[in-house]
């Protein structure tokens, strides 16, 4: 078969697998992305039917599942109506919906991934993946760890992984190959990853889809391997290690296996193929099913959309501009923020709140004061070298069961005739009463109240970040007496994934410090002075206070009170009840989604067993996080503020008779397409393919190394979101509804191409709702076209507290009654 | 007092049984029933051991009920309680408790929760028949049920690979602890006469008096208890296991592998002691087995990057030093030290998902570049060595490949001319031709009886490994399984004091099953595209219920206490002579295998993914 076009590099091929490859980091540092980001530089359903036809993933639900929904939900037939529409089928479109409802299609084509590397099973009765993978992934996990084992991989600290690798070989009686020739590739310094793929694959033009089929069939490892390559200061405990050296062990272990089975001469893989393989890309052919699957998937996007499309048009011709000055509340653009707005806005209807990315323009890491890390926490992507100082001291909670002493015989057997009869105990005493230990990983705990932040931002960059995040929302006057930043944070306990709950603006960490700091930068009266003169008209009857909200437990917790002018604390007192009042009813309605606590619960007792999720070892669920996002909202909350979102919109408030150039508008949305499209897109892949796109349920997990969870002891890493945390979404992609002129939308958004082409490619939907005569516009193929919702009316409803616990699934959006809008 | 002893068994078996009858989607009645069903238990059990306490009886013994009696033989289950069953049966019904109660909420939503906890239930069932049971017979009922329930936990997520895989590789372990106590058995029986009952073993004279005319019998039924104890209880060389078992949901894991299952191994020592206490050999043996997995055991926990392998090392290797103790002497202090490691493991592995926030926390706060720990004093090759040898669990987990699996499958491989013709037409000329031997003995030259007999076991395993290696016909498994069945009757037919009533117990048993089994099969062919054992096929997915009667028939047709087949074995075992040990070993071999191919037949058909999967050949590592 050598006869095939060599066309093979390495560079090119390591490049690609990288690419391919998950992109998760370490467990630590949880942070949502585009689980196919390497299929986004093509339009979304191509990068679907892609990622399908090589990989094999499941990219959307079944037909099944399509046509279940639409015999539930009432919105549905509509949808598909409009859905045959969106997608210029309306000629052929009774065609399509029949194909759509009661068509039969072929089996698609299995997966080109695989299929070389599968002929070592197949043609020469060698299962190299049960050969190979225990011991190798062993090795990497022993490799990487960051301190679960009690003793370290000698020289994984000075050492690259081949090397420590070569040493270990090297220094160890019998080495770690059966066979000779293994351990002289190793070590000869002539061997190059092109000598181990001759002898293995044999012919060049195989070697690609070798590699990847080789890879992926672990890429949980190879995922890990290549984010630490790229980036190995993302752990503690630093690792030199890349993906290539991983590739160059991993094929020296299959030299050692295949001859153990096959003899020192065995034949390389070509020799073994009696076929030629199909390529590992193919040509994509568009076939019937996949236009059904796009019609299917489109109007069960649009199901969703259209309503919520309808009331923010209906709201921007009908409600009111009124902004009340009573006190004005900043809180994080999370969808999870949503729903406590809208009961802080009820209880306190002289309120207004706001939403901006939950790190306050804070652009830095944080330093604990007994910690010899500093932590980001600010979005991953930004650069900076800052570090916050805590300066204080600390207690932290410990436990012995994780000593590593419990390992040792000697450890072993005193524990288990002493702590062994306490371990039964204390499970007992957590079974009944659940309460915080070292098992927690807490919010408030990322800072505790007592410290004192230092750093080193001077009066113009404390002015710089405030006016930003001020001017980004359109907030540069009419500032209430108390102004609250409120970033969040979430508690869990016994769940290694507690990374992902908290605010994804800041790396994964909670909003704590971002909050607290901001507030006190604008406190000062340099500061102050400073913006006063870029035109944000801060005075002296403003206080800005910083808190954190717990979204596990709905607790706010306010920093730095004993600070609160006088002339403010009665007023502060008032506010804090009613945020207390908020966040309780807030936990009432998330309670809903948990079928273990009852719709009839009184609102505190509804709070109170929400809350004990954070701390109860035997929760899989503390909360449900973003599952079920599906908007994203730029605007103002006049937009918004009468419509019941469900927990469904991330919300970034925007004036656009502010910014008539658009020039805040494209910060805002360079941050938020890949924020809330990462997130919204790893939901959405985690759900329609949880054993290969999502982790899987959590139950059986295994940690680690502290990087990452597996199933059992010989099982790949496993990358993506817990099936617990999904089984509630609805996989759809995320629109983005924005409230500006389409042509100020278009240009800033053709002016930075990254942030383009998630529009342009349709990986998230982009609706905007022109200021000036209330139309919706939706971005399509490179145009603007018109849209004018099915919905003709909302359910209109008198108060929240009838809904919000009306039903376990999604309900429908909301309107507040208009007679009762005063 | 003794009536209560029926209690513990009974309650606990009533407990399963209504949890099969319990509605499957309702969560609520089968956490409630579970708690309920356990907390009964343990309750009733504090209760009866104050009583027991204050009492005057040290022990107390429950002739039950007797399943099959002849002149010479007598098959009967029987109970037994003293101070080893009451720490035992408190720890189990506590530590069941906890975790049932953890699991309430834990595996909510989780597909099969109707599953777990009926397995809990059986598995608890299986645990109290062992600890209570009174003769070795009885022990043997509760050890099998264990053996299945392992394999179903450890086989949750019957939708992947690995769990699928590491369930039958567990169960193979278990079988070769099974021919330990098979044989252990058969031995019994010619050391004391009869069927004993642990309370014999009180008698110290009476053994004495008997270990002086069986010396050798005395000590080959000690190692095989010891076998049966040390494939039980994770000991060398069989540790590997244990961390392999942790593919279920934590909670299970916790329970079978960090704590109960797991020192069962011990409790058989503790429960036996009286025997082969005076056996110095055996003590030297046990401590000897107990040191080797103590060490190796922790220095592979100590390299060991996962969670619950490391968890699953140390605790085997508590266990290693349990046995030490009990070898000793030292019961008390095994006994202490048995609550208090399972009690610690079961914690540490429900905790273990909490290691990230405890130990990075840990890491940020105290991270030390340079990092000292025992080993950094070591020399360099020595370093280097024992790394390795600890990465590589010291090859133990390839150790029963090479030395049982991979050959039995080389020996079933070299007889694959013997396809379904020819083994049928083999068959039928075999089994005439020994009925009319075993009719008409006189027709056959005296001392070619022993030999017939022999041979005839011989073909019996020569089928069973045929049916091992069997890759592609499931009919051809299947029937070569009753083929050899019915291979191992007539070899002991043979012996001339087989009963023609004890032949139907047995094979009635196997072909009930047999014929179950190929009404099944049947059925399910018709829904799979390549029919074949080559690959897993995954109907469980879409046919719950068949698979169920195919778990049944697989049970059945290796020996399992669900049919008559299970007395019948205990039945033709007691029938081989005590200097007839290699006809003794064939047919433990024979069983052994036998459950293993059926075990194997049963997972390909109905477990692992789906098989109409597109990315079906891609699921392997997950």
């Amino acid at each position: 078969m050598n006869e095939h076009p060599e066309k093979y590099s390495r560079g090119a091929v390591l490049h690609s697998l990288m690419h391919y490859l998950p992109s998760q980091a370490p467990l630590k540092d949880f942070i949502h992305h585009n689980t196919l980001h390497a299929f986004q530089d093509r339009p979304f359903f191509d990068g679907l039917k892609d990622a399908n036809s090589t990989f094999g993933y499941r990219t959307t639900l079944s037909l099944r599942e399509y046509r279940t929904w639409y015999r539930t939900d009432p919105n549905a037939e509509p949808a598909l109506n409009l859905a045959i529409h969106l997608l210029g089928l309306v000629d052929e479109g009774k065609f399509w919906m029949d194909k759509a409802l009661r068509g039969e299609f072929p089996e698609s084509a299995g997966p080109t991934l695989g299929t070389v590397r599968l002929c070592w099973k197949k043609n020469a009765g060698v299962d190299l993946d049960a050969q190979v993978h225990p011991f190798l992934f062993r090795l990497l996990g022993s490799f990487l760890d960051q301190g679960l084992a009690q003793w370290e991989f000698p020289g994984a600290r000075d050492l690259s992984f081949l090397d420590a690798i070569r040493t270990l070989d090297q220094w160890s009686a019998g080495g770690l190959f059966t066979n000779q020739s293994a351990r002289r590739l190793l070590h000869d310094v002539q061997t190059d990853l092109e000598c181990l793929l001759e002898r293995v694959v044999g012919s060049p033009s195989l070697y690609e889809h070798y590699l990847f089929d080789q890879q992926f069939a672990h890429a949980g490892w190879s995922g890990i391997v290549a984010q630490v390559e790229q980036n190995p200061n993302g752990l503690f405990d630093g690792r030199r290690i890349r993906l290539e050296e991983l590739i160059f062990v991993e094929l020296l272990m299959e030299i050692d296996a295949l001859e153990s089975k096959l003899g020192v001469g065995f034949q390389p893989l070509h020799e073994w193929m009696t076929e030629p393989p199909s390529p590992l890309f193919p040509e994509r052919v568009d076939s019937e099913k996949d236009q059904v699957v796009r019609l299917w998937q489109t109007a069960y996007e649009w199901a969703t959309y259209d309503e919520v499309l309808f009331g923010i048009q209906h709201e921007a011709m009908h409600g009111s501009e009124l902004k009340p000055l009573g006190f004005q509340a900043i809180f994080c653009i999370d969808d999870r923020m949503e729903s406590l707005r809208r009961y802080l806005e009820m209880y306190r209807p002289d309120c207004s709140t706001f939403g901006t990315p939950g790190f306050f323009g804070l652009d830095s890491h944080y330093l604990p004061s007994d910690a010899k890390f500093a932590s980001k926490i600010c979005p991953a992507p930004m650069e900076t070298q800052r570090v916050v100082r805590e300066i204080g001291t600390r207690k932290r909670k410990k436990d012995l069961h994780f000593s590593r002493d419990s390992q040792s015989f000697h450890g072993g057997f005193l524990l288990a005739q002493t702590l062994g009869f306490y371990s039964f105990w204390r499970l007992l005493g957590q079974l009944i009463r659940p309460s915080e230990s070292a098992k927690t990983s807490s919010s408030e705990h990322q800072m505790p109240e007592h410290v004192y932040l230092e750093h080193d931002y001077s009066t113009l960059e404390m002015a710089d970040r405030l006016e930003s995040m001020l001017n980004s929302m359109g907030l540069n006057a009419d500032f209430a007496p108390l102004v609250y930043l409120i970033g969040h944070g979430a508690s869990s306990t016994n769940n290694p994934h507690y990374a992902a709950y908290d605010c994804g603006a800041c790396s994964g960490r909670s909003g704590s410090v971002n909050a607290r700091l901001v507030a006190q930068w604008a406190n000062i009266a340099d500061v102050r002075r400073e913006l006063n003169q870029r035109g944000i008209l801060l005075t002296d009857s403003t206080w800005f206070v910083g808190a954190l909200h717990d979204t596990t437990r709905d607790s706010l917790h306010f920093y730095d009170e004993d600070c609160i002018p006088a002339p403010f604390t009665a007023n502060h007192a008032e506010n804090k009840l009613s945020f207390s009042l908020a966040a309780t009813a807030n936990a009432a309605e998330r309670s809903r989604r948990f079928e273990s606590i009852d719709l009839n619960l009184s609102l505190s007792a509804a709070h109170q067993r929400a809350a004990l999720r954070s701390v109860s070892l035997f929760e899989p669920r503390p909360e449900l996080n973003h599952a079920t996002n599906a908007y994203c909202i730029v605007g103002d909350r006049g937009l918004t503020k009468n419509l019941f979102l469900d927990r469904r919109a991330f919300l970034n408030s925007y004036r656009p008779e502010k910014d008539p150039t658009g020039a805040a508008l494209l910060p805002i949305l360079k941050a938020a397409a890949p924020v809330c499209g990462g997130i919204n897109l790893e939901y959405y892949f985690s759900r329609v393919d949880n054993l290969r796109l999502g982790a899987g349920s959590k139950l059986p997990h295994n940690v680690v190394g502290l990087i990452g969870v597996s199933n059992g002891i010989d099982g790949d890493l496993r990358p993506g979101l817990p099936a617990q945390m999904i089984e509630v979404h609805d996989p759809i992609r995320l629109l983005m509804v924005v409230h500006q002129e389409k042509n100020v939308v278009e240009m800033q958004l053709k002016s930075h191409t990254p942030t383009f082409q998630w529009f342009e490619l349709e990986w998230i939907h982009l609706v905007v709702l022109d200021p000036l005569d209330q139309q919706l516009w939706r971005w399509a193929k490179g145009q603007w076209i018109r849209y004018t919702p099915f919905t003709s009316r909302l359910d209109a409803v008198s108060d929240w507290m009838s809904v919000s616990r009306s039903s376990r699934s999604n309900i429908s959006v909301k309107q507040l009654d208009l007679n009762d809008r005063g | 007092m003794v009536e209560w002893i029926s209690f513990f068994i009974g309650w606990p078996l009533l407990g399963f049984l209504v949890s099969l009858l319990l509605p499957e989607h309702e969560e609520k009645i089968h956490a409630r029933w579970a708690r309920w069903a356990v907390g009964t238990q343990a309750a009733a059990l504090l209760v009866f051991c104050i009583l027991w306490l204050f009492g005057e009886e040290p022990y107390l013994n429950l002739l039950e009920w007797t399943l099959y009696r002849n002149a010479d033989y007598a098959f009967y289950l029987d109970f037994y309680f003293d101070r080893v069953t009451a720490v035992f049966a408190l720890l189990g019904a506590g530590l069941a408790l906890l975790v049932v109660s953890f699991s309430r909420i834990y595996m909510h939503r989780e597909p099969g929760y109707k599953r777990f906890f009926s397995t809990v239930l059986f598995f608890f069932l299986a645990y109290n028949t062992t600890i209570f049971a009174g003769n070795l017979e009885t022990l043997f009922v509760g050890w099998e049920g264990l053996g299945i329930s392992s394999f179903l936990l450890i086989a949750f997520y019957r939708e992947r690979f690995l769990p699928v895989k590491n369930a039958i590789k567990v169960f193979s372990i278990y079988r070769i602890g099974d021919v330990g106590l098979l044989l252990a058995m058969w031995m019994s029986h010619h050391f004391w006469n009869e069927n004993v009952s642990f309370v014999k073993l009180l008698e110290q004279d009476l053994i004495h008096e008997h270990l002086h005319v069986h010396t050798a019998l005395g000590v080959a039924l000690s190692v095989s208890l010891l076998l049966a104890a040390m494939a039980k209880s994770a000991q060398w060389p069989f540790t590997s296991w244990l961390p392999r078992a942790m593919e279920g949901p934590t909670p299970s894991s916790a329970i079978f592998y960090g704590s109960l299952s797991v020192h069962l191994g011990a409790f058989l020592l503790l429960r036996t002691h009286p025997f082969w206490v005076n056996q110095t050999s055996v003590a030297v043996l046990i401590g000897f087995i107990g040191v080797v997995t103590s060490l190796l055991a922790t220095g592979i926990a100590r390299v060991q990057p996962s969670i619950k392998a490391q968890i699953a090392y140390a605790s085997a290797a508590q266990i290693g030093l349990i046995f030490v103790e009990i070898a000793l002497g030292w019961d008390t202090l095994a006994l202490f030290h048995t609550v208090g490691n399972a009690s610690l493991r079961t914690y540490q592995l429900l905790v273990s998902p909490s290691a990230v926030t405890v130990l990075i926390r840990e890491q940020l706060t105290s991270f030390n570049p340079v990092r000292k720990t025992l080993e950094t004093w070591y020399p360099k090759r020595l370093k280097h060595t024992l790394f390795v040898w600890s990465l590589k669990e010291f090859n133990l987990d390839q150790f029963h490949y090479r030395f049982l699996w991979d050959p039995f499958k080389k020996i079933g491989r070299s007889l694959h001319f013997l396809g379904l013709t020819r083994s049928l037409i083999l068959f039928f000329l075999l089994i005439i031709g020994g009925c009319v031997g075993i009719i008409r003995p006189d027709w056959i030259p005296n001392g070619l009886v022993s030999k017939l007999s022999l041979l005839y076991m011989l073909v019996a395993v020569v089928f069973v490994m045929r049916a091992f290696s069997e890759r592609k016909s499931v009919s051809l498994a299947w029937s070569l399984l009753a083929m050899s069945h019915t291979f191992v009757a007539v070899s002991i037919g043979f012996t001339g004091k087989l009963q023609w009533d004890e032949v139907g117990l047995y094979l009635g048993g196997i072909y009930a099953s047999f014929g179950v089994g190929v009404i099944v099969f049947n059925r399910a062919k018709k829904l799979v595209r390549h029919w074949d054992l080559g690959n897993f096929h995954g109907l469980v997915h879409r046919r719950p219920v068949l698979t169920g009667f195919g778990l049944l028939a697989t049970l059945g047709i290796s020996g399992f206490p669900i049919t008559t087949a299970f007395l019948g074995e205990d039945l033709l075992f007691a029938h081989i002579r005590e200097d007839q040990y290699g006809l003794a070993t064939l047919m433990a071999i024979t069983f052994v295998v036998d459950g293993l191919a059926a075990i194997r037949i049963f997972a390909r058909i109905f477990l692992g993914p789906d098989d109409r999967n597109p990315a079906f050949d891609l699921l392997k590592a997950v």
